[in-house]
């Protein structure tokens, strides 16, 4: 019987509406009592004093990439699932992308195997939509469904045939899983490497417009419309998409939609310019599908998410090593390490004042959770809040605290980050994930 | 720049290039006003030099440069070859292969083995932009851009300067016009820096599918205003020739048609050929250029290439005066780490 | 800059560059085939100056150029300064005096030797210099010199020319200067 209890500190657990200081109390892996004085309630338990800091449900993404099996080199389940807990995460969604793709009960199986010796934080699967994610084949949705899959993406790339698409959703709605898009037109983007725009042409770089992706969100809210399916859009990166998702919404179309901390407060130009607009760079850690775009895109992105219109910050946490970053600009791998900081970057919102923290923390947790309807998974009940009986997934903050991002600090093994050596304000302290303690900055147990 | 100032005595010149400040060369876009005229007026001494009767001089006696090319190019390569030679460089050229990356030595890996062989410059000609810059971070060899993808010519845009400051006697105010692909084109983005900087007006004209975005002021930030020099962008061939001191042609690839750019080759030389029509709407003492290799009849027109205006050929010559003015100026660095024989 | 006593003042210097003259046009024994040289940059005044005096004392004007060595010379390493612009007459088969302002350690000669290969094939090639002021580092000699300075190695001597400097004198500044 181990009892953790967490005193005094603002507890925020926006699925019950709560904000104010409180104690939480977590009994055998599971939340057993929140409210103020709780915690000296208890005789005897492992001690964390939160004055000061802020305490959440445990962080919850939608969108990582573990790259076990295949590309151990750039990540493992150990250190992946180890970055998302110095993240705050305690539950992280594994994309199947990897080697062999996870489009069979085998290949999701061995995974899971993997994450029972080597997980230090829950790991749900996500099945391919199509087989080999070749775009030709429907996956067996119902096998993936029995095997434990709670979504299913070919992300990455793109179901780029509408006629397939149309299939794949159509074929959801017997399974009721949501069909997670990719949205990037492969025969818009072609090669191009950047956001198109005035950087890339400054860069002589092919650009990737913002077209290619509402192109198809606007293809796929309609195909999901047809057939009654829930879409899902990953990283979604343009004020177009934006408009396109928050029409369908009110028609009451079922879409859903998350976006990265990254396409929040990261512009085009940071794949180009450091310190003036006189010497540029080739940032290949800025380097990411879709790509960084320009700040009308970041401010309607902000709007939508504060809004509810997205419902999730999802990390789209991509690892990469060095050969795969530390090369020209068109042969490097796109992707970000982000797990480790989401919080931190996304804080960024707070600190302008364009979104308040427990909306942040909303979007962060309960809100993943919703959108995908995580909680109705036999198990995970109550996940992504603070209810009696809930997971013991908690997530200590300090909001205001401004630390030095170091990558090759990460327990990732993807340092691959464009805020190499940039200051964040916003840190994640202490994470436990089904009652342990899986991550403090320094020893936060009391006795 | 040498720290320790030396008192000039009847022996010593003056000091080269004052303003010259940089490693490498990569692109116009960070070269100052007063670095432009220095390398101009050092091409002046070059050029003179070529026409010798024996133009051999041992100033970079000792010194090596490495063309590395990862796409082939006869002109630029033989032009940096000479420009060497004529200094009494060692040179040597590599055709590296892009596909071979993938399998052998990264960029990193090579640029730095050049190094360790005492390369003293590497030239670098690669199809992907931004290549010289990663050769740049990861070595203090100098590295010349002799053209990375679509983004920069540096060497290019200062031969095209001192053409175009040689016959007319200066660029600023001159209206000089670039006719082509101009999205795909690395001459016309480092003509367009090196031009703007020396005060002349620039015109792009193309067709709508071959002309980059945010090319136009209104396409970008406020904040982001100077971060592309000053354009204007035409799509009708005979407004922008009007009044034109300078009128260039861009190489048109065949590939553009196949990418579902262009209609037709023909289309495009019916609406965007440089001929002697359309060149009657030009200043009477107009200069016509091309970077080379033309397509005649397609680019430009055959009459045109050899008339009376053209000074392509001009350009050709002071394309290795420029080379090796740049050579010059970049091996007289101080701050070069010497092998223990004092060797800089 | 330090105001010490020239070494040759105005009229010294004029009466210098006439001798100078004189004795050129005497070792070729007329001005027949004489091409002057002045090596970039301080000989190329002092040669025009001696020309202009053959033209008074022989009537005929001898060829006039002026020769940059640059990029002949071999301490490049170190110093990387900006040619100034060589224009010669046709020197092929000429008597060729080169024109220096001051010789000290020869290299600039032999530079200058080296950079006359560039443009043709002289028959004769002499060196006349306003200063010698030793210290040589190569078997060079001046067949013509103005005057023998003896100096420290580390003194500066300078020549200044009405041309450029507004007044003609040589000086020489001791001390400590890097070489």
């Amino acid at each position: 019987m181990t009892t953790i209890a967490i005193h005094n500190g603002r507890v925020i657990d926006p699925a019950l509406g709560q904000d104010g200081i409180a104690d939480v109390v977590i009994v055998d892996g599971r939340i057993a009592r929140v409210g103020p004085g709780e915690g000296d309630a208890v005789i005897e338990a492992e001690r964390i004093d939160a004055t000061g800091l802020v305490v959440s449900p445990g962080f919850v993404d939608l969108h990582t990439h573990l790259r076990e099996p295949g590309f151990e080199g750039k990540e493992t389940i150990r250190t992946g699932t180890e970055a998302g807990a110095r993240g705050g995460y305690t539950t992280v969604c594994a994309m199947p992308n990897t080697m062999p793709p996870l489009d069979s009960r085998a290949a999701i199986e061995s995974v899971l195997r993997e994450v029972e010796v080597s997980a230090k934080i829950r790991v749900l699967p996500i099945g391919t939509i199509t087989v080999g994610r070749l775009g030709k084949e429907l996956s067996p949705q119902g096998e993936l469904q029995a095997s434990g899959v709670v979504a299913l993406s070919d992300d990455g790339d793109a179901v780029a045939d509408a006629s397939l698409m149309r299939h794949a959703l159509e074929y959801s709605t017997r399974f009721n899983l949501p069909v997670a898009q990719h949205c990037e037109d492969p025969s818009l983007v072609r090669d191009g490497q950047m956001h198109e725009g005035w950087v890339a042409t400054r860069l002589g770089l092919r650009g990737r417009p913002a077209s290619a992706e509402e192109t198809m969100v606007a293809r796929d809210i309609a195909l999901a419309e047809l057939v009654g399916a829930h879409l899902h859009i990953c990283h979604v990166s343009t004020a177009g998409s934006v408009a396109l998702i928050a029409a369908a919404r009110e028609r009451g179309a079922r879409i859903t939609a998350e976006v990265t901390p990254h396409h929040l407060t990261l512009t085009h130009e940071e794949v180009a310019f450091a310190e003036d607009y006189v010497h540029i760079g080739y940032n290949t850690n800025a380097k990411v599908n879709p790509p960084l775009r320009e700040e009308t895109d970041l401010e309607a992105l902000a709007n939508a998410l504060r809004d509810g219109i997205i419902d999730a910050i999802a990390t789209d946490h991509a690892p990469h090593g060095v050969n795969d970053k530390a090369i020209e600009f068109d042969l490097a791998a796109p992707g970000l390490t982000m797990l480790e900081t989401a919080f931190g970057l996304s804080m960024r919102l707070v600190h302008e004042g364009k979104l308040s923290l427990p909306t942040l923390i909303e979007r962060m947790t309960i809100g993943p959770v919703r959108t995908w309807r995580l909680d109705e998974i036999p198990g995970l009940q109550g996940l992504g809040t603070l209810a009696p009986g809930a997971l013991g997934d908690v997530t200590i903050l300090d909001p205001d605290a401004a630390w030095t991002v170091e990558p090759e600090a990460f327990a990732s093994k993807g340092k691959n980050t464009p805020l190499d050596g940039k200051v964040l304000k916003g840190r994640v302290v202490a994470t436990i994930a089904s009652g342990r303690i899986v991550h403090e900055t320094e020893r936060m147990v009391a006795l | 720049m040498t720290s320790t100032a030396s008192v000039p005595t009847t022996e010593d010149g003056r000091r080269a290039g004052g303003a010259w400040n940089h490693q490498h060369v990569l692109d116009l876009d960070d070269f100052t006003v007063e670095e432009i005229e220095s390398v101009l007026h050092l091409a002046d001494r070059m050029r003179e030099v070529l026409d010798r009767r024996i133009a051999r001089m041992p100033a970079l006696r000792g010194y090596t440069v490495v063309n590395l090319f990862y796409e082939p190019s006869t002109r630029t390569r033989v032009s940096f070859e000479l420009a060497g030679k004529v200094l009494g460089a060692d040179v040597i050229s590599v055709t590296a292969n892009t596909s071979s990356v993938v399998k052998g030595e990264s960029l990193i890996d090579t640029v730095r083995t050049l190094r360790a062989m005492r390369a003293d410059a590497i030239v670098m000609r690669h199809s992907i932009a931004g290549a010289p810059y990663l050769a740049a971070t990861n070595t203090d060899a100098s590295i010349i851009n002799a053209g990375d993808g679509a983004h920069a010519h540096p060497t290019q845009a200062l031969l095209d300067l001192y053409t175009i400051k040689s016959r007319l006697g200066s660029i600023a105010g001159k209206r000089v016009v670039m006719i082509g692909d101009i999205s795909h084109s690395r001459v016309a983005r480092s003509d367009m820096w090196g031009l703007a900087a020396m005060g002349a007006e620039v015109v792009l004209c193309g067709p709508p599918t071959l002309l980059p975005r945010g090319l136009r002021a209104q396409d970008r930030p406020p904040h982001a205003e100077a971060a592309l020099p000053h354009v204007t962008i035409e799509t009708d061939i005979d407004r922008a020739i009007e009044g034109a001191d300078v009128v260039m042609a861009l190489r048109l690839q065949s590939e553009r048609q196949q990418g579902g750019l262009l209609p037709s080759i023909r289309e495009y030389a019916q609406l965007y050929q440089v001929t002697e029509k359309r060149l009657a709407k030009a200043k009477p003492d107009h200069v016509l250029m091309h970077p080379g290799p033309k397509n005649e009849g397609i680019e430009i027109a055959g009459s045109v290439a050899a008339g009376q205006h053209s000074i392509i050929e001009e350009q050709v010559t002071n394309g290795v005066a420029i080379r090796m003015a740049l050579l010059y100026l970049l091996s007289g660095r101080t701050d070069l780490p010497t092998d223990g024989e004092g060797r800089a | 800059m330090v105001n010490s006593a020239p070494i040759l003042d105005t009229q010294a210097v004029r009466r210098t560059l006439r001798r100078l003259a004189h004795e050129i046009v005497e070792a070729n024994q007329g001005v027949d085939d004489l091409v002057l040289l002045g090596i970039q940059r301080g000989g190329a005044a002092i040669a025009q100056r001696i020309a202009n005096d053959i033209e008074e004392i022989e009537g005929t004007r001898p060829g006039v150029g002026s020769l940059d060595v640059t990029l002949h010379r071999d301490d490049l390493d170190r110093r990387h300064p900006t040619p100034q612009p060589s224009t010669l007459p046709d020197i092929d088969g000429k008597v060729v005096v080169l024109v220096d302002d001051v010789l000290m350690t020869g290299r600039t000669i032999r530079a200058a030797l080296d950079a006359l290969n560039d443009f043709g094939r002289p028959r004769i090639v002499r060196l006349a210099v306003l200063v010698d002021r030793g210290h040589r580092e190569l078997p060079i000699r001046a067949d013509i010199v103005g005057k023998n300075i003896p100096t420290a190695h580390e003194d500066n001597v300078r020549v200044l020319l009405q041309e450029e400097d507004g007044r003609d004198a040589v000086i020489v500044l001791p001390g400590r200067m890097e070489s």
